[in-house]
């Protein structure tokens, strides 16, 4: 793509099955790429490519073909520290961007103890919440959350009052799944490790929408999922620096993670592999790289852009709509390409039910944000989230179908 | 998929205007329901005496399925003793969620209701009331 020109997202339609060819009425308007994003075929073809071509187990077998599967597997782990530019040693490979949640917060009990203090933010995704809540339980330690200023951006007034010795680790997401919300990260980060406080970011809506560099997030763990960027599921990541992932505990032991097994002992694999018990989702891994391609083909700063552009743009629109609420930031510059909503006329799930019935599928509910929902003082809400292939359209036909709903409901 | 079947007009009409919603001058049983998938919470009051429930108050504002649901439920339990309604409840929990078919039994409204099973994730809205109900009749059982 020529540098400066724009993000065509009818061309990279195209490349997604789901979404090419339908025009007008029919059309899917796919507005929850959030909850998980189309797949380019490169990606569809590449996973039943490995099955066709190069299926066997992983660091197992010694003939050609299981080092076929190996490869795979570990390219994978390059692509992916490449994508951020970090150090391939210190890319974890697990199912999902909880997992590897789960295992920053429940391998690294060993690092907390009673009176120490860990804190998260209110606008977390259960899964940046709930592990942090077990290992605090388990472990004796307090959690403290930032909260909110009214423009539902995080308060860093608040952070001085928050942030102390006792403080061990800070938890918080690169971006927020309901509000949009983008904080200051690498600030934030930066006065926690000051604090002396390890940090865990949940890159699980930054990653594929934003430029990301592992290092100027100022993580020491960095948490996300390969298909909330155009990927397969099934598989995601915790990037670490090695020496803090050392530190950290293995939850799930057995084959693979082992470096020697006695009858009654056993010594751990090096990091990452230590991390990594049982059969991966080899597939998956092969399958992963061509969606980071084609992120890259496009530039991320255009991928940024487009989304910020339609961010707006919804922004713009929905506002027409008398009386709805719109959730975070007005300014599309803090915000990533999501935008959530409370009708005070119609319910989330009418309205989410009569969008399918028009053929736009977005979602309602929480969005595994309780807590969030609680504070806002809305039971629920509604998400429409964008995508690289999202076009100015089906935000149209978003604000024209809650236009619908309102007659249908109220008339 | 037609959302006329979803949205009846005795539904649209329970939802426009949902029974049950005057505060009880006494509450006897009461019940907090709440659908983890979306939030929805919903509070059942139950006035009874000598067994029958004489009066139900419903609150919490959910989507216009699950308000429909509670208002039907407040028409139809009314006037009914403990066991009834408890009888009542469990056929709407299996009738909704297709285990009964309609015609089995006598649904009175919420035969409109039944619509939903054509729309498996809205089944939920539907049950909350009901499912609801029957906790709070399982509570009062355990106290007595
Ligand atoms: C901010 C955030 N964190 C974590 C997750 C969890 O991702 P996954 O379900 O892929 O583990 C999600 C996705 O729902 C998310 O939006």
């Amino acid at each position: 793509m020529a540098a400066g020109a724009k993000l065509d997202p009818g061309k990279v339609r195209g490349e997604f099955p789901l979404l090419a060819g339908k025009r007008g009425k029919g059309r899917l308007v796919y507005l929850d790429s959030a909850a998980t994003t189309q797949k380019p075929e490169r990606v569809i073809a590449a996973e039943a490519r490995f099955y066709r071509e190069s299926n066997a187990n992983v660091h197992r077998g010694l003939y050609d073909l299981a080092g076929r599967a190996t490869e795979a597997y570990e390219g994978c782990r390059r692509r992916v520290a490449a994508f951020l530019g970090a150090d391939p040693r210190g890319v974890v490979i697990t199912r999902n961007a909880t997992a590897a949640l789960n295992l920053a917060a429940l391998g690294s009990a060993r690092l907390l103890g009673r009176g120490d203090e860990i804190l998260v933010t209110v606008m977390e995704h259960h899964a940046n919440l709930v592990p942090w809540i077990q290992v605090a339980k388990r472990t004796g330690a307090a959690l403290k959350h930032i909260p909110l200023d009214r423009m539902g951006r995080l308060d860093l007034e608040a952070l001085p009052g928050l942030l102390g010795p006792r403080t061990r680790i800070a938890a918080l997401s690169a971006a927020s799944n309901v509000l949009g919300t983008i904080p200051p990260l690498a600030e934030i980060a930066r006065r926690a490790r000051e604090a002396g406080a390890l940090v865990v970011v949940d890159a699980a809506q930054a990653a594929g929408r934003l430029p990301l560099s592992f290092e100027k997030t100022g993580a020491d763990l960095l948490a996300f999922s390969a298909h909330k960027c155009y990927g397969p599921m099934g598989l995601g990541f915790l990037v670490g620096k090695p020496e803090v992932l050392e530190r950290l505990e293995p939850l799930e032991t057995g084959g693979e993670m082992i470096e020697a097994v006695h009858m009654d002992r056993a010594s751990w694999a090096e990091v990452p592999r230590r991390f990594e018990a049982g059969t991966p989702n080899v597939a998956a891994a092969a399958a992963f790289p061509p969606a980071l391609d084609l992120l890259e083909e496009i530039g991320l700063d255009r991928v940024r852009r487009h989304e910020m552009e339609l961010t707006e743009y919804a922004l713009e629109r929905l506002s027409s709509l008398e009386g709805l609420e719109i959730l975070g930031p007005a300014n599309p510059e803090e915000r990533v390409g999501l935008v959530s909503f409370h009708d005070p006329l119609v319910h989330p799930h009418d309205l989410a039910t009569f969008l399918d019935g028009e053929g736009v599928a977005v979602r309602a509910g929480h969005h595994c944000a309780q807590p969030l929902h609680r504070i806002l003082g809305i039971p629920s809400s509604l998400r429409a989230s964008f995508g690289i292939y999202t076009v100015k359209e089906d935000v149209d036909a978003l604000v024209e179908g809650i236009g619908k709903a309102r007659r249908y409901f109220q008339g | 998929m037609n959302l006329d079947d979803l949205y009846r007009d005795v539904v649209m009409d329970h939802y426009k205007n949902p029974r049950g919603r005057e505060p009880l001058e006494r509450v006897d049983i009461h019940a907090e329901g709440a659908n983890p998938s979306c939030g929805d919470e919903v509070g059942l009051d139950l006035q009874v005496e000598e067994g029958r429930i004489l009066k139900v108050g419903v609150r919490g504002r959910g989507c216009a399925v699950s308000t429909a649901s509670g208002s039907i439920l407040a028409e139809m339990v009314e006037g009914l003793t403990l066991e009834e309604a408890g009888r009542v409840a469990r056929r709407m929990k299996g009738a909704l969620k297709g285990e009964v078919r309609p015609g089995e039994i006598d649904m009175g409204d919420l035969e409109a209701l039944t619509g939903v099973r054509k729309f498996p994730v809205r089944i939920k809205c539907a049950l909350l009331p009901w499912v609801t109900l029957l906790e709070a009749l399982l509570e009062k059982e355990k106290e007595t």
